[in-house]
């Protein structure tokens, strides 16, 4: 199912990402999305997440999607050429997949094999063009595909951008370039976001805001510090200091967040970081259910 | 122009430890401007292997000698004579310079004693920056100087990734974002509009796709 097929029904839309296993053993990233399944809408499977290595995010896909779960494929610019992220495309649209978000990737040097080769054949925007030409029927190089593939294109971006101009210039190559919903960085400051929407409401793309499950003050300081685009508010990282029920506090502060900015925007993406158990009681502290 | 850095003292100990007698080359050119290999840079690392050797109780002989531009044959000609008596050639120069002393003296080993790095400019003293990666289709005209193919960890042609920082890159605090500096630039001569147009994937063909590159001008030709 495309998630384009939601929006277009008006719902609400729930996502939450999972990383397939460093290792064979996927028993844990099946309970873990099957402990999610019916609460959130889609899982996006994870590539290669801060360049460390890890299953890839096709096979995690296809598991999930045999099991009736619908997954969003990932897919980065980072590790793979032109020839490979089409053909990756073309596996996942055989595989049954119609989702994919669309993303740059980090750089290898911030993972855990920082002397691998950065690939970045394609931007994002570029792979963006490339998806949209093979739905059309042909690749990049302009040959025929015996059947076209058909998705539904995601993107990424980030409403906390220094620059917010610059960012809402790449936003609109982006949708020029098939991208038909978004899912944004991590959201701690609901105003700032609240602009943000504004700002993108010329492009008429649905927006899925970004909800990370904060885990300490530290977390949240370091965040602040090294992740760009995020600033979680000094109050709520006093709130994070001060609790003696660090997943209770954060459960509190993520379903505040959540409520404030959803008639703002089409959709929430979690990214759990390890506590997908807290996924659950935060829909429900929020009043989300499917 | 080129950047090189010099290899560790010991890296070339090493290379050279069956030798009796060495000539160390410098360039006179890139090299010696980037404080990497050029006249005074021949002395230093002279004097070293001999300290060094003979402190090891296996004295050396260094011929010292800097040549204008080790990459072309009319400059290395000058040191034709002194190779015969000599086991071997360190050259500081970059890696041209070691592959142009290889091709004409092909019966004496020539060591590299630097690491070439990069094409870039002095950002000031002692600071030097790559700003080029000579991709063979050259498109500062819209990227309003600024090159995002040197200059941008990932090489991106669209726009800023999601890593920018403080107009920094995710890589490193150290880095400029290069799109950060595009961006204020084009706005700065009123040509943002070329930062709206999509740029397609590279062509890289025959003119960046690690294979050798050859130019041809018969114009020039004898
Ligand atoms: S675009 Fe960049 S790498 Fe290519 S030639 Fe121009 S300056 Fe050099
Ligand atoms: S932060 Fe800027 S320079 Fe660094 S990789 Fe991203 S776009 Fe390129």
């Amino acid at each position: 199912m495309k998630i384009t097929d939601f929006f277009d029904k008006n719902t609400f839309v729930l996502s939450s990402e999972i990383e397939p296993p460093k290792g064979t053993d996927i028993e844990k990233f099946i309970n873990t999305a099957e402990s999610l399944k019916n609460k959130v809408h889609f899982f996006n499977v994870t590539d290669q997440q801060g360049a460390v290595m890890h299953a890839g995010s096709l096979t995690g896909c296809t598991i999930l999607k045999n099991k009736n779960m619908e997954p969003i494929f990932q897919l980065a610019c980072r590790d793979r050429n032109r020839i490979a992220l089409q053909s990756d495309l073309l596996s996942a649209a055989i595989s049954g997949l119609e989702n994919v978000l669309i993303i740059t990737g980090d750089h290898p040097h911030l993972g855990d094999h920082p002397d691998a080769r950065a690939v970045f054949d394609l931007d994002s925007v570029q792979l963006l063009q490339a998806a949209s030409k093979l739905m059309e029927g042909t690749d990049m190089a302009g040959n025929n595909l015996n059947k076209a593939p058909s998705f539904c294109l995601g993107a990424a971006v980030n409403p906390g951008a220094d620059n917010l101009d610059l960012e809402l210039i790449k936003v609109e190559k982006k949708v020029r370039a098939g991208a038909k919903f978004f899912q944004t960085q991590a959201v701690f400051d609901p105003e700032r976001f609240n602009d943000f929407m504004d700002r993108m409401k010329e492009f008429n793309t649905p927006v899925m805001a970004g909800i990370v499950i904060l885990k300490s003050s530290k977390m949240a300081r370091f965040m602040n510090e090294k992740i760009a685009g995020i600033n979680v508010p000094e109050e709520i990282i006093k709130r994070m200091e001060k609790t003696e029920d660090k997943k209770n506090e954060s459960v509190e502060i993520a379903a505040s967040i959540i409520r404030n900015i959803r008639s703002r925007c089409q959709g929430i993406h979690f990214m759990p970081l390890g506590w997908d158990n807290l996924v659950p009681h935060i829909l429900e502290k929020a009043g989300l259910t499917i | 122009m080129i950047i090189g850095e010099r290899k560790p003292l010991k890296e070339i100990m090493e290379m050279v430890a069956e030798c009796d007698n060495v000539i160390v080359a410098g360039c006179g050119t890139c090299v010696a401007v980037c404080l990497a290999g050029g006249e005074k840079q021949v002395r230093v690392i002279a004097s070293a292997l001999r300290l060094a050797r003979k402190l090891r109780g296996k004295p050396i002989k260094v011929t010292e000698i800097t040549v204008e531009r080790q990459c072309e044959k009319e400059f290395i000609e000058e040191i034709k004579t002194l190779i015969p008596n000599h086991d071997a050639i360190i050259s500081l120069a970059c890696g041209i310079g070691v592959q142009t002393l290889t091709q004409h003296y092909p019966h004496t080993i020539t060591y590299p004693g630097l690491n070439t790095t990069f094409m870039g400019a002095p950002a000031q003293h002692g600071v030097w920056m790559e700003t080029c990666r000579s991709c063979g289709d050259c498109i500062l005209d819209l990227t309003g100087g600024l090159c995002p193919i040197a200059r941008c960890s990932k090489s991106l042609l669209n726009g800023p990734c999601g890593g920018s920082k403080n107009e920094k890159c995710e890589v490193n605090q150290d880095i400029d974002c290069v799109w950060q500096l595009i961006y204020k630039r084009l706005k700065q001569l009123n040509k943002l509009h070329l930062m709206r147009e999509i740029m397609p994937a590279r062509a890289r063909g025959e003119k960046d796709n690690g294979f050798p590159r050859k130019i041809i001008r018969e114009d020039a030709m004898l």
